[in-house]
């Protein structure tokens, strides 16, 4: 018997900020869930389990706060599963929730990511004080930085490149109603001005720090047919992990990310995702790893990424657009960035994207990544069901 | 084998959280001497409440004032305090359902022993002397000997306050009091301190890694299977999913295989800013650690150079890698080391 | 037979001896001893596996994503298709189950551990209560648990006569299993949270689980008497202790219905139960008699490696089943505050000759 097919039927987003003073926890997850049942048409009664991912409890202060959540996202007397593979999580928990409905286990599932960063301050969840451990020497972006220096070496690519992509991307966050950052007056200039933090990462190229949530109702066949706007299918989805450190780690380009998209493309029948792909919503914490995934994800050959970024391919108005919703550089709720990676894909697909909307857009990559370049999720949705 | 380390880890932080329209209402209420509840669709009194009903998902808003007087509902005596717990001194935990209530609320009984405890006690509300809009502005309860639970006569609390799946509750007439829940200066969050202390043991290999370091040597071990050389070893080859045991000394020299100039201060580090963090293969070692480059100008610090560590007396881990003066190493040899 | 898309069974389980304390032993160095056991058993290798996903806590650890170290004992490279769940290793087998009803993997490898012994894991676990209300006060896990002691004893469902005799029984078959923690004459000891004594209670330790899924022909072909999954269901009840009848489990008997536990009755009960007066509660909503065995391991109160002790639960009624020695068994796993989420699996041997 083949797998159930899987359609978001909806989705739903906070408007992400970097305080949600107004919200408890669970008014913030509320807040989501309420839009994705709104966006279906549907109820509480008609979901079946709740599937919820965060990046570590610490960060809020509470220990598997899925159980408190419970209530708010009407999950009592049905099964509820709670995700954390780090970065890649918002990704990961949407594939948990697909899985149970292509394993026919259920019909309809509420799949939720969130984060509320201002209830303490991701730095410190990050480095905790460990005994022995040597003290991270660098701040978030120190981790990063190096592997950007590494691909710019390995690749030759310009140093204006990481510039673009932010420019990029902040402009796109403009038509996005939900993203964090709205630079209004953002220039070129003013990106590639900004202070220096980590060279080669400028304060510009950075993600900022967001409270936020996102959640997709996902259904069956029949629960699309019945849903009252169109629906995105699931076409492919994988999940790749690789040890956080090890001899021969390659964190430019690593092959968990290379085989993870090699399986959606698979499982979608996808040859050339250059050609074949309309859009794509890819995880870029910092504006450099457009590039690096360009090459990783099979877009542009190896070193030939930054090309794709330089002559304007991945703008909004480019052949393929990354990120028009303006990325986790405009939004970054940790643990839900991934999930709205898929869920921006899924809009893209069902033409409900609204300003940033890609025409014609028919197959959506969504990305999601761990910060140690370790852990891989991704989903390849459509706006025509999978063949079988 | 030396002793395995071990260490206090102390993980402690003030959370600041944001409540909603519901928890502010009550918090405040407590900041107040009101004690709130919020009613549901079908007439209960949930106390405290929650901002959303725990039977329906349905949100909650309509608050309502219940009495600072219960019954115990359950109980637990405690004879040895924690740390953070509402009372020093020994006490019971207690569900009191309050009046006009039809759930409980979690919170200490100050009672002399438990032999004054018992499920039906009448209890009453003690409020703390400073209150801020917190949970524990009610100080405790304790026991009551004014007038008897206005309910009296109805079934056993647990029937009262049992919630049950499907909708089978009859609303009952109440006589709540009158405070809506509006108050001039509402508490919009609270900063909750959180401490947990942990005793951190990194394990074998760590341990050993750590008590060659005191020696002021690094000391990998080298995979059974893949023969690549770990630094800091962990215990395990994480490609080969073995353990590692033969113990390999690096280094001390090593290369810069890839590096940030770092412009931003960390908060919790007092280290002159611009300075350079660098991935550092050491000589030997498989793949590369991460240190701070000093002994040179942040801006002459290149990928491939040499370097050596520089130790300080108080250090575990070398302060900084400085140049050793070697020519610099070819691309081609450390570009798998980034 | 099945209501499922493939039938799925547990073809190994393997535990570490639990401890008190494992100072020596880093989280990974504590679970590879158990994934090796696991694949040695049925002579699989990491590449043969299908999907991998664990269960663990950072509160528990004292860090931040902890589960990313104890990946290095499964040996992921080539890149593996993994997943982890920040609850008992219970949901990660949950998941993996899923992973293979979908025919995206025909194995898996499901592991989970705990260490216990870092922190003070009464209080680590008041984390999980709602950060408003509840967790200011820092209820530590054993006042809540004693909180529905009381409730069962003054319903009339138990007394501490019986609470005693449930901890005897349990540490007295834990005597048979060599990895429990706590076995033997136990004195009930000294009051710990009234009502519950130190012998209602479950040992503080650490420790870790794997276990090995396949599907259908596989799972025949590597082990001999698969343990098969008939049914499993997971449920979770409101948060709030207030707003809970502490003395009953509807998640637990509504996850054991969809499960079809109560189509045929069992023989054995794995139950997750770290305090005595749990089993109360468990077995009135699960109505099991005195013709099921319970807790034949010695249960979670002769180890409780938290995070793990719920796997292990599925793992011991499996092995029964692998032994020959139940036919049909029930496994169950809980999480959260008074058993708030419960899950229920069925697990059946195939008929003998």
């Amino acid at each position: 018997m083949a797998e159930e097919p899987v359609a978001v039927v909806g989705i739903g987003q906070t408007r992400h900020r970097a305080a949600r003073r107004d919200v408890s926890l669970a008014g913030l997850v509320r807040e989501a869930a309420l839009r994705a049942l709104a966006d279906a048409e549907l109820t509480w009664a008609d979901i079946d389990a709740v599937v919820i991912g965060k990046a570590p409890d610490f960060f809020e202060g509470v220990m598997m706060p899925e159980l408190y959540l419970a209530d708010a996202l009407g999950a009592v007397g049905k099964p509820m599963l709670r995700v954390h593979t780090a970065g890649s999580v918002g990704g990961s928990t949407a594939l948990v929730a697909a899985d149970l409905i292509a394993a026919r286990v259920h019909t309809t599932v509420l799949t939720l990511a969130f984060e509320k960063q201002s209830e303490s301050n991701a730095m410190w969840g990050l480095s905790l004080p460990v005994p022995f451990q040597q003290p991270l020497l660098a701040g978030a972006g120190g981790f990063f930085a190096p592997h950007i220096r590494a691909y710019m070496r390995r690749t030759g690519a310009p140093d204006t490149i990481g510039a673009l992509v932010a420019y990029k991307d902040r402009r796109n966050a403009l038509r996005n109603p939900y993203a964090h950052l709205h630079e209004h007056g953002i220039t070129l200039a003013k990106v590639q001005e900004s202070p220096m933090l980590w060279d080669p990462i400028r304060y510009s190229e950075t993600c900022p720090s967001s409270d936020g949530a996102c959640a997709m109702i996902l259904a069956d066949r029949a629960g699309a047919a019945r849903a009252p706007r169109p629906a995105a299918w699931v076409h492919g989805g994988a999940m790749r992990s690789e040890p956080t450190l090890f001899a021969g780690k390659d964190f430019v380009s690593p092959r968990a990310g290379k085989d993870c998209a090699a399986a959606v493309y698979r499982q979608a029948r996808i040859t050339d995702p250059r050609r074949e792909i309309d859009v794509v919503e890819m995880y870029v914490p910092f504006s450099w790893y457009e590039p690096m995934w360009l090459e990783n994800l099979g877009f542009a050959a190896e070193g030939e990424g930054w090309k794709l970024t330089e002559s304007g391919v991945t703008e909004l108005d480019g052949d393929l657009p990354v990120n028009p919703s303006g990325g986790v550089l405009s939004a970054n709720p940790i643990g839900a960035s991934g999930m709205i990676r898929f869920a921006e894909a899924a809009l893209q697909v069902r033409g409900q994207a609204g300003e940033h909307q890609i025409d014609g857009a028919r197959r959506a990559l969504g990305h999601a990544y761990g910060g140690g370049s370790q852990f891989f999720a991704m989903w390849l949705v459509g706006s025509e069901p999978p063949t079988t | 084998m030396p002793q395995p380390l071990r260490a206090p880890l102390v993980v402690e932080f003030p959370f600041t959280r944001s409540l909603g329209p519901v928890q502010s209402a009550f918090l405040t209420g407590l900041r107040e001497r009101t004690v709130l509840g919020v009613r549901t669709a079908d007439g209960r009194i949930l106390v405290p409440p929650v901002e959303y009903d725990p039977v329906t998902a349905d949100e909650l808003r309509e608050l309502a004032e219940v009495a600072a007087t219960g019954t115990v509902t359950t109980w637990a005596w405690n004879p040895a305090p924690r740390r953070g717990q509402p009372l020093a001194t020994p006490f019971a935990w207690v569900l009191v359902r309050l009046d006009g209530a039809d759930t409980a609320l979690l919170h200490a009984l100050d009672a002399p022993g438990p032999g004054a405890v018992r499920t039906g006690l009448r209890v009453t509300v003690r409020w703390a002397a400073e209150r801020t809009g917190s949970i524990t502005d009610i100080a405790c309860f304790e026991p009551y000997e004014g007038e008897s639970d206005p309910y009296e006569g109805e079934p056993d609390p647990y029937e009262r306050e049992r919630v049950p799946y499907e909708h089978e509750h009859e609303p009952r007439p109440r006589t709540a009091g009158g405070h809506d829940g509006r108050f001039d200066d509402p508490v919009t969050g609270i900063v909750a301190p959180a401490r947990l202390d942990y005793d951190y043991s990194p394990g074998r290999a760590q341990s050993r890694y750590l008590h060659a370091l005191a020696e002021r040597r690094t000391v990998g071990e080298r995979c059974p299977s893949c023969r690549k050389v770990y630094v800091p070893p962990r215990g395990a080859c994480p490609t080969c999913g073995v353990a590692t045991a033969e113990q390999i000394e690096v280094g001390p020299r090593g290369t810069v295989t890839t590096y940030c100039v770092v412009n931003i201060k960390a908060k919790n580090l007092d280290i002159a800013v611009p300075y350079v963090y660098a991935h550092i293969a050491l000589d030997g070692a498989d793949l590369a650690l991460h240190a701070r480059i000093g002994g040179i100008p942040y801006d002459q610090v290149r990928m491939g150079l040499r370097v050596e560590p520089v130790w300080t007396a108080s250090s575990r881990y070398p302060d900084h890698y400085r140049p050793s003066g070697e020519p610099d190493a070819d691309y081609e040899v450390y570009k798998e080391l980034l | 037979m099945t209501r499922y898309a493939r039938d799925v069974a547990i073809i190994a389980f393997a535990q570490t001896d639990h401890q008190r304390r494992s100072d020596e032993l880093s989280e990974v160095e504590m679970v590879m001893p158990v994934l090796h056991q696991v694949l040695r058993r049925t002579g699989l290798r990491t590449g043969d596996i299908g999907f991998t996903c664990s269960g663990s806590s950072d509160y528990l650890a004292g860090r931040a994503f902890s589960f990313t170290m104890a990946l290095d004992g499964v040996g992921a490279w080539p890149p593996i298709s993994e997943s982890h769940v920040e609850m008992d290793g219970a949901w990660a087998l949950y998941e993996a189950w899923v992973k293979i009803l979908t025919g995206a993997a025909d194995t898996a490898l499901v592991y989970a551990y705990g260490k216990s012994s870092p922190g003070e894991v009464r209080d680590v676990l008041s984390r999980q209560l709602d950060p408003y209300y509840t967790a200011p006060l820092w209820p530590d896990s054993v006042a809540l648990a004693a909180l529905q002691a009381q409730a069962l004893i003054d319903a009339g469902h138990t007394d501490e006569r019986e609470l005693a005799a449930i901890g005897a029984r349990s540490r007295a078959d834990a005597a048979a299993n060599p990895y429990a923690q706590l076995a033997g004459a136990v004195p009930r000891g000294d009051m710990v949270v009234g009502p519950l004594h130190r012998g209602d209670c479950p040992p503080i330790g650490d420790g870790a689980a794997a276990v090995l899924l396949a599907a259908g022909d596989r799972a025949r072909e590597l082990c001999e008497r698969p343990a098969w999954i008939r049914g499993m269901d997971h449920r979770i009840e409101a948060h709030g202790l207030g707003v809970r009848d502490l003395t009953d489990s509807p998640s637990t008997r509504l996850a054991a219905e969809r499960a079809g536990a109560f189509e045929r009755p069992v023989d054995t009960a794995e139950l997750h139960a770290p305090f005595t007066s749990q089993e109360v509660v468990l077995r009135r909503s699960l109505d099991l008699d005195s013709r099921v065995r319970v807790n034949p391991s010695g249960g979670a109160l002769s180890a409780n490696p938290v995070m793990a002790a719920g796997l292990i639960r599925l793992g011991e009624a499996a092995a029964l089943i692998h032994r020959g020695e139940s036919d049909r068994a029930l496994a169950h796993a809980t999480s959260g505050p008074c058993l708030q989420q419960n899950l229920v699996a069925v697990l059946e041997g195939d008929s003998h000759g």
